[in-house]
């Protein structure tokens, strides 16, 4: 099937889809795009992460039929052509990023966290954010720190 | 200015910004948070196909036949293979090789890969593997590790028999010394995952001379390359590895996973084949965690210092042998813990059995005894009426004690002072019950505050750092020196893996303190370079760090070579600082004046100082290079009716002589801390009957940002003399000691025995 939608601002054509193709496989096999991670194809991890239509969503629990007609934004779509996110500069700054896999979907997540929370949240906020991502080397010590460090830096003046 | 000293044991001060004692951010840290980082799974060619395996669904059968008939009549199919389909070894292994690259006659464990399919997308390849038909006859497997080490009526899962190493451990008379107290205990540690995030993974291309080039996320690319090679019947040199991204390893990526099977499809196919495990795969797809079974006794006088212990340990190795000899050698040699005891019989047993093959995950053997010492200890310690701390503290090692292999402990050991520091850390305060989510069940809503209670535990290990045992342990490391648009630059290259754990940021830093030079760049690991070892046994940093700082140390005397020639003098005491030679005297030169078109290439093999084996009777040998250390004390709230647990706190001491990279190491204390906990409470495979219960992140869970507690950490530097930098390998010690810390919490908090880890809920409720 063809599937047709919008990715980091471009309209995408994707032709010979298979029906059972997830919006993730889309994207990482025939979009060029893999910073969306697969760890767990049901929906646990949270390494595959997306905006839909400006909502987070697991990519390997959609479909690539519902994607037809519809916005994504992925961790690739994050950055200014010059520059990088407050939230991904934070992640390298702190050391919240260790081997890596975890990092696309957490910063998706906490983007969204961060766009709908003014000022800098609460550590509980943020962990309830954040409890469907799972990281198996940093302990999320310094994930937190990320996310705070990125909201005060977004708030700051 | 700021000189740069580097001696073993000596504060380093860097003079150049990003050097040893900084942290500088990762060198791949903007690919990574970006998307952009190529991870083994990533990779992608344009006329790829891809791989995918047919596992047993048996622990033990015998196959009478395998039809790939209707699998090759599947369009989009270019080749199904099986055993008869391998070129050259059909079985390869870590220590011993038995495991076979795709099943003959017979399987062992459920989830061995018994044939190959390639197709061009991954669904035909499935779909065409689900047509392949094979005969079993399946048989009963043995799956009780005790019966397999201890009864010579069970069946063999190999014809060697069942027992890979026993490994005994005698000092002086355990049966006769004469204790006021004895504590016995038995202890059972369930199969723990590493889990890590990125499934196996990698790209085999064929090459025209022959040969495959691999794209591989491994720990150790060289093994793999000695593995691989025999099986494809090539030479090594044609089988050309190249580390792509690692998501994770922690003990997974040792052993081979499908490095063969996509080289073998890509030389049958003439066609790249690139083999990605999901996650349900990838728990058949790499060895786990060591279960344990262990029986303990220790006599100890009334106040509270050890006489004897006694101890049986049993590791069940699964299927295949995998590194199970040198993790039964661990659990013996560190089985009395860090402790001093003066009589001493531990029996441990690495066994084979047809449940799934374990082999190393961070800790490796001494993660499993840990659990079992220091429930022990704090049984001595309430029979003896002393605080848990206290009795530690009367017992614990020091610089210059025995171990129970009869090694001297010769470097620092300072665990009666980090035992005082952590019991010396404030308690956290009372959580604000008005809010569920600070209690055990969280938004579960289980509890308002009711029924919860707290307890507080703590936990002590010993970790050996490197590999042990007699082992010829080394890593290579390539340093070049040049100018670079005016600029002094360095390339440091190793074949070492950088697995998330920061040791690219590392070699770039160990290159700037001691060649005075700011721009460095890392170059791919790959086979092109000697062998750098392991990224396993906390030992990187160590030998691929040691390898990198010879490796400058060549490069420095070359340059003062070049110095002394150029100005016609002899120069002493020659060093590198900002882009300059200087001597104590004042500068010599600038490296652009000096080097000009001139590059300087120099390699270098690292060694530690040598180990013995262990003596097989008594188990006694100086079989370790180093000793490391940490120490933790939980704070846990236990919902007793429900039997619901939640860690409030972990506080953390560790000793790590010299510190590197304060962030990167924070980083591992806090993940390692973290994998300990998944051990204590959460993480285990389940398997009945040979059969694993719960492949998938669904039903195997670890640690979630809500299960993971903030954490209070010391760190302190006692350095090693023997160590470059006087360093001391700290990524495996906090695995240890936070799961003992976080049980006896939990027993503080239940007054249960809780002998088995992990600690689920009817285990605190009985009910």
């Amino acid at each position: 099937m063809r599937v047709t939608f919008t990715v980091n601002g471009d309209e995408r054509v994707v032709d010979d889809v298979w029906e059972g193709e997830s919006l993730l496989y889309v994207l990482r096999e025939r979009c060029g795009l893999p910073g969306s991670k697969n760890a767990c194809e049901q929906g646990e991890c949270g390494s595959c992460t997306v905006y839909l239509d400006g909502r987070p969503v697991c990519s390997c629990l959609v479909a690539a039929g519902q994607a037809e007609g519809r916005t994504v934004r992925t961790v690739e779509g994050l950055a200014d052509a010059d520059r990088l996110d407050p939230l991904q500069e934070a992640f390298v700054a702190t050391g919240a990023v260790q081997c890596g896999f975890c990092t696309p979907g957490l910063i998706v997540q906490a983007h969204d966290l961060l766009d709908r929370t003014p000022g800098v949240p609460a550590d509980a906020e943020i962990r309830e954010a954040l409890a469907g991502n799972l990281c198996r080397c940093t302990g999320y010590e310094k994930i937190i720190d990320a996310v705070r460090l990125a909201a005060t830096r977004r708030t700051a003046p | 200015m700021t000189e740069t000293r580097a001696g073993a044991g000596e504060n380093t001060i860097s003079a150049v910004r990003g050097g040893v004692g900084d942290s500088p951010v990762r060198p791949d840290g903007t690919l990574k948070v970006t998307g952009e980082f190529a991870y083994s799974s990533d990779l992608w060619m344009d006329d790829m196909l891809w791989g995918v395996t047919l596992r047993s669904p048996h622990p033990r059968a015998r196959i009478r036949g395998v039809d790939i008939t209707e699998a090759l009549q599947v369009p989009g199919v270019y080749a199904v293979l099986t055993h008869e389909d391998i070129p050259g070894a059909k079985s390869y292994g870590l220590e011993r090789q038995d495991q076979p690259v795709l099943a003959i006659d017979q399987v062992r464990y459920q989830g061995e890969p018994v044939a190959l399919v390639a197709a061009d997308h991954p669904e035909t390849a499935r779909r065409a593997r689900d047509r392949i038909k094979v005969d079993y006859e399946v048989r009963e497997p043995v799956v009780d590790a005790r019966r397999a080490a201890l009864d010579p009526s069970c069946p063999k899962v190999h014809d060697s028999g069942n027992v890979v190493r026993h490994q005994p451990v005698r000092v002086g008379d355990a049966d006769h010394a004469v204790a006021d107290i004895v504590v016995t205990g038995e202890y059972e540690v369930g199969m723990q995952d590493q889990a890590f995030l990125g499934p196996e993974s990698g790209l085999a291309v064929p090459a025209e001379d022959g040969g495959v080039d691999l794209f591989i996320a491994t720990q150790w690319l060289h093994v793999d390359q000695e593995q691989i090679a025999p099986c494809l019947g090539l030479p090594p040199e044609k089988v050309r590895l190249t580390l792509a991204g690692v998501g994770g390893a922690f003990g997974a990526r040792e052993d081979l996973s499908m490095q063969v099977h996509a080289c073998l499809l890509a030389l049958h196919t003439r066609r790249p084949v690139k083999i990605v495990y999901g996650r349900e795969e990838s728990f058949f797809g790499h060895v786990h965690r060591h279960p344990a079974t262990m029986r303990y006794e220790h006599g100890a006088t009334a106040d509270g210092r050890l006489v004897y212990v006694k101890a049986e340990i049993i590791l069940d190795g699964g299927a295949y042998c995998s590194t199970t000899p040198a993790v039964t050698g661990n659990a013996a040699s560190l089985g009395a813990g860090p402790y001093e005891v003066p009589n001493v019989a531990i029996d441990a047993y690495g066994v084979y059995t047809n449940n799934p093959p374990c082999g190393a995950m961070r800790g490796f053997g001494a993660v499993q005894a840990c659990f079992a010492y220091e429930s022990q200890m704090d049984r001595v310690a309430e029979t003896c009426g002393l605080d848990p701390v206290e009795v530690r503290i009367r017992n614990a090692l020091s610089e210059g004690s025995a171990i129970a292999t009869g090694q001297i402990v010769d470097m620092p050991a300072p665990l009666d002072d980090m035992l005082r520091r952590i019991r010396a850390v404030p308690p956290p305060p009372p959580v604000e019950t008005g809010d569920v989510r600070n209690l055990p069940g969280g938004v579960s809503n289980t509890t308002h505050g009711e029924g919860v209670v707290r307890g507080v535990g703590y936990g002590i290990g010993i970790k050996n750092i490197c590999y042990s045992e007699g082992f010829d342990d080394y890593s290579t490391a390539r340093v070049r020196l040049e100018i670079v648009a005016g600029e002094p630059t360095a390339l440091v290259h190793t074949a070492a893996a950088e697995v998330g754990q920061g040791l690219v940021t590392l070699q770039a830093q160990i290159v700037r303190t001691e060649l005075g030079v700011e721009n460095v760049t890392v170059a791919p690991a790959d086979t092109a370079v000697g062998s750098s070892g392991s990224s396993s046994a906390s030992r990187q940093s160590y030998m691929t760090g040691g390898a990198v700082r010879a490796a400058c140390a060549a490069v420095r005397e070359r340059v003062a070579a070049l110095a002394a020639e150029r100005f016609d003098r002899a120069l002493t005491g020659v060093t590198l600082s900002g882009g300059k030679v200087v001597t104590p005297d004042g500068v010599v030169a600038t490296l652009y004046e000096l080097l000009g078109d001139e590059v300087i290439d120099e390699t270098r093999e690292f060694r530690h100082r040598p180990t013995t084996t262990l003596d097989p009777a008594t188990g006694q040998g100086n079989s370790h290079t180093q000793f490391a250390f940490c120490v933790h004390r939980a704070v846990v709230d236990v919902d007793v009716d429900l039997g619901l647990v939640k860690v409030v706190e972990l506080a953390a001491v560790q000793d790590v002589g010299k510190i590197l990279n304060r962030v990167a190491l924070e980083g591992q204390i806090h993940g390692g801390s973290a994998q300990g906990l998944g051990l204590a409470v959460m993480e285990e495979i389940q398997v009945a009957d040979g059969v694993v219960r719960n492949p998938s992140f669904t039903d195997y869970l670890i640690p979630t940002i809500l299960d993971m507690p903030p954490m209070r950490m010391e760190i302190l530097e006692h350095p090693d003399p023997h160590a470059p930098y006087g360093l001391r390998g700290a990524g495996e010690p906090p695995t240890l000691s936070s799961t003992p810390a976080i049980v006896a919490a939990i027993r503080a908090a239940s007054g249960k025995a809780l002998g088995r880890i992990p600690v689920r809920p009817e285990h605190i409720t009985d009910r």
